[in-house]
């Protein structure tokens, strides 16, 4: 593997979590608890497709096929994908919307202020626009934590469940598999290993306002990087391509 | 001297071409009239994102998942600025969205009809809100200021949807066979529903004379009708799309189309809430109001805990 076919694959990783998040967050769309909210999700909904093009374009560009971005997206099976298993997770009620946003979005802050330092020239400035975006991903999560948490009782212990249920998917942010250290000895990748003991500050921060208890690490969820994932995915892509599959012929 | 607070100094205000402000005097009869249509307005906006959230997670492009999302957006956003204005008259959005729920408040009969392929995007961009925005423009002069400044807004951003709902249908005429059959399907569905969005005909309009009167109205339902039908039909032939009336011509003396009756049994049908996706819609917004209950309540109490904490601090 070269550098290049290194990147394209590092690219489509990025790509892919900002897709399949992007299309989480779009099924909420008119199921929003208020109006200002729907519009809120819809917004990082906006935002995540918005990256996922930037990212998949870059992508086809190092892979020199021929390919679009809408052909990465859909016309890929689920064992091509490998966007982290988190952004995959059903929307639940809104307070796992909330902690998976939360989870996500402090993680994201993280990685892309350092992907903004990267030779990768596109990849940083990939990262430069898209922190803007995220700041805001953050405070919304953020706020609405602690919102729930120290709101009544039955949303504190609907935003406990969500943090709980979903802490098994949070490990996968901080793997590190060969092509991630092959592109960090090139200074293009991110090291994502310092980045734990950060993002656990930020998370306990937030949980302690919140008035929640942090889950104590267990088993961690693992796969995404190899292409394996939860039952989910495969439900997002077959609702997702059905027009590409469907009439391959045709042009939307 | 009339007195400020007269009907007859209203009217006179209205004739003159004044905008009428929240504080000022109206007629009870003005402003009901207002609240009724002003929230069947924000309604429908808000309404009006079910029929195309049925296709966003099925969008065939990042491109197309991005427009129609924004799109969905803008109308939630057009909901809020209506709601808004029509707060101002004295109505609480809590209580118009009782109204919508308890089935009090109408929305516009048009978002009962399915979504059924991915042209109907296309044609509920390009007809849907086509007639819309003949009506809004029309109300861009309506005389209550808040509505009128509220549609100002919105008009901007309608006719960017109107065009991009007719780039749907134009791509997709000059695609496959499939999606040309996609198109001509989605016509023939939404063709006669946009037309009935204008109301009944102006001799069987029963909210039709006052609200001119009081130039709330400035133009009349056939009025409308007939500037969306002359627009319209031109811009489907342009396309390949043919519109389903054997009998609609070009009436070369008037320079307007004339087309068959339209079926108003259907039409009072759907009114009356047996269209097809009635119950749908408003089930789906009852089920997600109520699920995010909690939501509201905690919001609620936590920002009441800490109004109390900064109280005590102070």
């Amino acid at each position: 593997m070269n550098t290049q076919e290194a990147t394209y694959k590092y690219a489509l990783r990025l790509g892919d979590s900002a897709l399949v998040l992007g299309h989480r967050l779009s099924e909420l769309c008119s199921k929003g608890p208020i109006l200002e909210e729907d519009l809120a999700l819809t917004n990082i909904s906006l935002d995540m497709i918005g990256r996922t093009q930037a990212l998949l374009k870059y992508a086809c560009e190092l892979e020199m096929q021929g390919k679009t971005e809408d052909d990465l997206a859909y016309r890929r099976s689920e064992n091509h994908y490998y966007n982290y298993l988190m952004t995959e997770q059903p929307n639940g009620d809104f307070a796992h919307t909330i902690a998976r946003q939360l989870f996500i979005s402090v993680f994201e802050y993280l990685f892309y202020t350092e992907l903004e330092k990267s030779k990768d020239a596109t990849l940083a400035a990939i990262a430069t626009k898209t922190l803007k975006e995220i700041k805001y991903h953050m405070q919304h999560s953020v706020e609405w934590t602690i919102r729930l948490g120290d709101g009544t009782a039955e949303s504190h212990k609907r935003m406990q469940t969500a943090i709980n249920d979903l802490w098994m998917y949070t490990g996968e942010f901080f793997e590190m598999d060969h092509l991630d250290m092959f592109l960090l000895h090139q200074h293009i990748a991110v090291d994502t290993h310092p980045l734990k003991a950060k993002w656990q500050d930020y998370i306990k921060t937030a949980l302690t306002e919140a008035t929640l208890i942090m889950p104590i690490d267990s088993y961690m969820q693992t796969g995404s990087k190899k292409g394996i994932h939860s039952e989910n995915l495969g439900h997002i892509l077959s609702e997702m391509q059905y027009l590409q599959r469907a009439y391959p012929d045709a042009k939307w | 001297m009339h007195n400020e607070h007269s009907d007859a100094h209203f009217q006179l205000r209205i004739d003159n071409g004044e905008h009428i402000e929240a504080k000022d005097y109206m007629p009870d009869a003005y402003r009901k009239h207002l609240i009724r249509q002003m929230s069947q307005h924000a309604h429908s906006e808000v309404i009006g994102m079910q029929p195309e959230g049925n296709w966003i997670t099925r969008a065939p492009s990042l491109r197309a998942k991005q427009i129609l999302l924004a799109k969905i957006q803008d109308e939630g956003g057009h909901g809020l600025y209506l709601y808004s204005a029509a707060e101002t008259l004295g109505v609480s959005r809590v209580e118009f969205i009782e109204q919508l729920q308890s089935g009090k408040a109408k929305y516009s009969s048009i978002f009962n009809y399915p979504s059924l392929n991915w042209a109907d995007i296309g044609a509920i961009g390009w007809l849907v809100d086509g007639a819309a925005i003949v009506n809004q423009v029309s109300l861009q002069r309506t005389s209550y200021g808040p509505y009128s400044r509220a549609m100002v807004r919105i008009c901007k951003e309608e006719s960017f949807h109107q065009r991009q709902g007719y780039e749907i249908m134009a791509k997709m005429m000059k695609g496959t066979k499939d999606q040309q059959a996609m198109a001509q399907d989605a016509m023939n569905r939404w063709w006669w529903p946009s037309l009935m969005m204008f109301g009944p005909h102006d001799t069987d309009s029963p909210n039709s004379s006052n609200a001119v009167k009081w130039k709330i109205k400035r133009e009349t339902n056939d009025e409308l009708r007939q500037k969306f039908i002359d627009k319209t039909i031109p811009q489907a032939e342009l396309i390949g799309l043919t519109v389903p009336d054997k009998n609609f011509k070009l009436d070369e003396k008037t320079g307007h189309y004339k087309i068959s009756e339209i079926n108003w049994d259907e039409f009072h049908r759907v009114i009356e809430g047996h269209g097809p996706c009635n119950k749908q819609r408003l089930d789906h917004h009852i089920k997600y109001h109520q699920e995010g209950e909690w939501v509201r309540e905690a919001a609620l109490a936590y920002k009441q805990k800490h109004l109390k904490k900064e109280l005590q601090t102070v």
